[in-house]
């Protein structure tokens, strides 16, 4: 097995897709007059294109644009200011993935609150909070549940594990995320010039390969679902500008070794029970109609928004520019507050500390000053 | 025999007495400096080292050593890539009232055993205890004593060209210690790296005259450590990815939290520069070890007199700056 996934990032096989993409590049630019332009939906490809280099070693010959799928980054401040909000209280145990504990609020972030003495705690797996409630059966413990398809699911298992072990003190904080309505609001709107999309890998594994056919059908934009490695993410941007030069726009599944076409049904079940659709605010963007998951009615007595009088003020407008950023519209480096007032250490946005957002990912990799 | 730490083993009467003669000094062995306020120093007619740190290691035991043998390694590390010879060290513990004596008694043999094997003496020590929630079981400082030949006093001046090796595999102690939280569900069988290095160091100096420097890459990683260096010194050095040493287990661990190696501590591994005509023999030197058989070049200086910046040269051929770790890693959503 090990050798199988050794080949994904094998650097032979690796630099000789990247002459035969440059190839099928310079075929497309001399057929369009510009580069083609891809759209990495998945906050995890984003950080793969340009931690292993690939980003930076197609400039100018692909247009590789980072999209709308890293969770943290599209939340919007006031969910993350309630988020905090929550975590003031000595009475509560916040748990929480490391992405967000970083995350700028309004006021201050829940890594402020933690070195105050609140009780913030880094899960990997939001059953581990379930976990932690039944060891603290006097505090009230909030799982932060944010995510997109991915994660939907493992929310979905701890809300189950709550329920059926009866455990009182637990509750979760949900501001999930759908990936088509927002693919769909982005090709609508049609303000960023996007060829062909690069289809998460993760998510993916939940959805299959069926669920996008409604980026052929309605919209005409071929897509390929990819893996992170070096080899799986040339092959997809390879295969998307094949796809782009044939004028046939279609979905490939480049990832067939864990995404099937109909998706994970058990997943998609354990969504269905415990989540109902919800709109959704997405930063810098605005709300979008059943954009969103939320706690089922019939779990209500699990959901943390129910259980707390929350109420996070109108959020301190900043120059942070991640909406645009988040569409797609603008590089990070465009935004004035990059690599300046806003840096991993002090923050502005969540992109900039998120562990799959685009400012992090360029200011991470891609500068060399 | 009483067996957890009270308040009173820190007021200086008779339990304290009886912690000091039944765990400290029989486990050190050093019955009439013991009677001292001050230990009395035998330094040879050398330049001297000194170097503290402290240690707060949670968890207090892990997989390839515990805190004590941490404490023990840590200072005798820092004082032999100074080119030194570590020869003293003094030991000062804060114990949390409830502490495990048991538990103190494995601690304190794991030091003696670890000065043992890296030939230095505990001299010095002291023992405070704190109530119960003011501290986390169990805190240790060790400050180390050496001595230094002047022409084997590091560092020296760093060339162009010159190479940068690592003694073995990067994250070992990071992963280790993530692992045996066991707070993100990971579990591994991977022992810490912890370990003396002043063997490795004396044996590096003995075949070469021109290292130029030697550092332990802790906390922060071989990058930070790496970063440290081209700052200081005004260098750029260029190390390769697909040189880097790094075990399955560590990279597993990495992939799946969304790690880096280059980032995560190690407490047992050896950065050297040094001049490139001897590369071949400090290699060779280090692989004499059990704990050297893995060391590999990693990189090399590719300019000087500049503003010191890392690179890392990637698997497809581009670079990559490496910077400062920015806050704690912490693992991601998916």
């Amino acid at each position: 097995m090990n050798e199988t996934l050794k080949q994904f990032s094998s650097s032979t096989i690796s630099k000789a897709l990247l002459k035969q993409i440059e190839q099928k590049a310079g075929v497309y630019k001399e057929k369009f007059g510009r580069e083609p332009a891809l759209m990495e939906v998945c906050g995890s490809h984003t950080m793969a294109v340009a931690k292993t280099g690939v980003k930076k070693l197609l400039a100018g010959k692909v247009k590789l644009i980072s999209g709308p799928g890293c969770p943290v980054c599209v939340t919007d401040q006031k969910s993350i200011d309630a988020m905090i909000q929550l975590a003031e209280s000595d009475d509560r145990i916040i748990c929480t993935f490391g992405d967000m504990v970083r995350v700028p609020g309004t006021t201050r972030a829940l890594i402020d609150a933690k070195t105050d003495g609140k009780d913030v705690r880094v899960v990997y797996s939001p059953s581990d909070a379930v976990e932690i409630a039944k060891e603290n059966p006097e505090k009230q413990v909030v799982f932060l549940g944010i995510g997109f398809e991915t994660t939907i699911p493992v929310l979905a298992v701890a809300l189950k594990k709550a329920d059926d072990e009866m455990v009182k003190n637990f509750s979760m904080w949900v501001t999930t995320k759908l990936v088509e309505p927002i693919l769909r609001k982005l090709l609508n709107e049609g303000d960023v010039l996007v060829d062909a999309l690069l289809l998460p890998g993760h998510v993916s594994i939940v959805l299959g390969k069926h669920h996008y056919q409604y980026l052929v059908d309605e919209y005409r934009v071929p897509g390929v679902i990819c893996g992170f490695e070096p080899v799986e993410l040339l092959s997809g941007i390879y295969k998307s500008i094949e796809l782009l030069l044939n004028e046939s726009p279609e979905i490939i599944n480049s990832h067939q070794h864990v995404v099937r076409d109909e998706g994970n049904r058990q997943a998609q079940l354990m969504i269905d029970q415990y989540f109902q659709g919800c709109d959704e605010a997405w930063r810098g963007i605005g709300v979008i109609e059943n954009s969103g998951l939320d706690i089922r009615d019939k779990y209500i007595h699990l959901n943390a928004k129910s259980r707390f009088d929350i109420k996070a003020g109108e959020p301190k407008r900043t120059k942070c520019r991640c909406g645009e950023i988040i569409r797609g519209l603008i590089p990070p480096e465009e935004c004035n507050l990059f690599a300046k007032a806003c840096t991993p250490i002090n923050p502005v946005g969540p992109c900039m500390v998120s562990s799959e957002g685009s400012c992090a990912a360029s200011y991470q990799f891609l500068r060399e000053e | 025999m009483v067996e957890k730490i009270s308040l009173a083993h820190g007021d200086g009467g008779e339990l304290a007495h009886q912690l000091i003669q039944d765990v400290f000094i029989t486990t050190f062995g050093h019955h009439d400096q013991a009677k001292l306020d001050a230990a009395i120093l035998h330094i040879p007619q050398e330049k001297l080292t000194i170097s503290t740190d402290s240690f707060v290691i949670k968890p207090t035991f892990f997989r390839g050593g515990n805190i004590g043998k941490l404490a023990i390694c840590g200072t005798v590390n820092d004082i032999a890539v100074s080119g030194a010879t570590p020869l003293y060290i003094t030991v000062a513990f804060i114990l949390e009232e409830g502490f495990s004596i048991r538990q103190l008694k494995e601690i304190v043999f794991s030091m003696a055993e670890e000065a043992k094997k890296a030939n230095v003496q505990i001299v010095s020590g002291d023992t405070k205890v704190v109530e119960r929630g003011s501290t986390d079981g169990i805190f240790i400082n060790t400050t180390g004593i050496g001595v230094v030949k002047t022409e084997e006093m590091l560092p020296r001046k760093i060339d162009e060209q010159d190479v940068v090796i690592i003694s073995g595999t990067i994250g070992d102690h990071g992963v280790s210690i993530l692992s045996a939280r066991g707070e993100l569900g990971l579990v591994t069988e991977l022992n810490s790296d912890c370990a003396s290095l002043n063997d490795l160091t004396r044996e590096v100096l003995n075949v070469s005259s021109r290292v130029k420097m030697m550092r332990d890459p802790t906390r922060g990683g071989v990058a930070t450590t790496l970063v440290e260096i081209c700052e200081d010194f005004n260098v750029t050095i260029e190390i390769n990815e697909d040189t880097l040493p790094v075990k399955e287990e560590v990279e597993g661990a990495c992939d799946i939290l969304g790690f880096d190696p280059l980032y995560l501590a190690n407490e047992g591994k050896l950065l050297i520069i040094v001049a490139q005509e001897d590369e071949g023999k400090v290699l060779a030197a280090l692989r004499k070890f059990d704990i050297g058989r893995e060391a590999t070049t990693i990189g090399h200086v590719s300019e000087v007199k500049t503003n010191g910046r890392l690179f890392l040269k990637m698997l497809l051929g581009s670079r990559r700056r490496l910077n400062r770790l920015a806050g704690m890693q912490l693992p991601r959503i998916c």
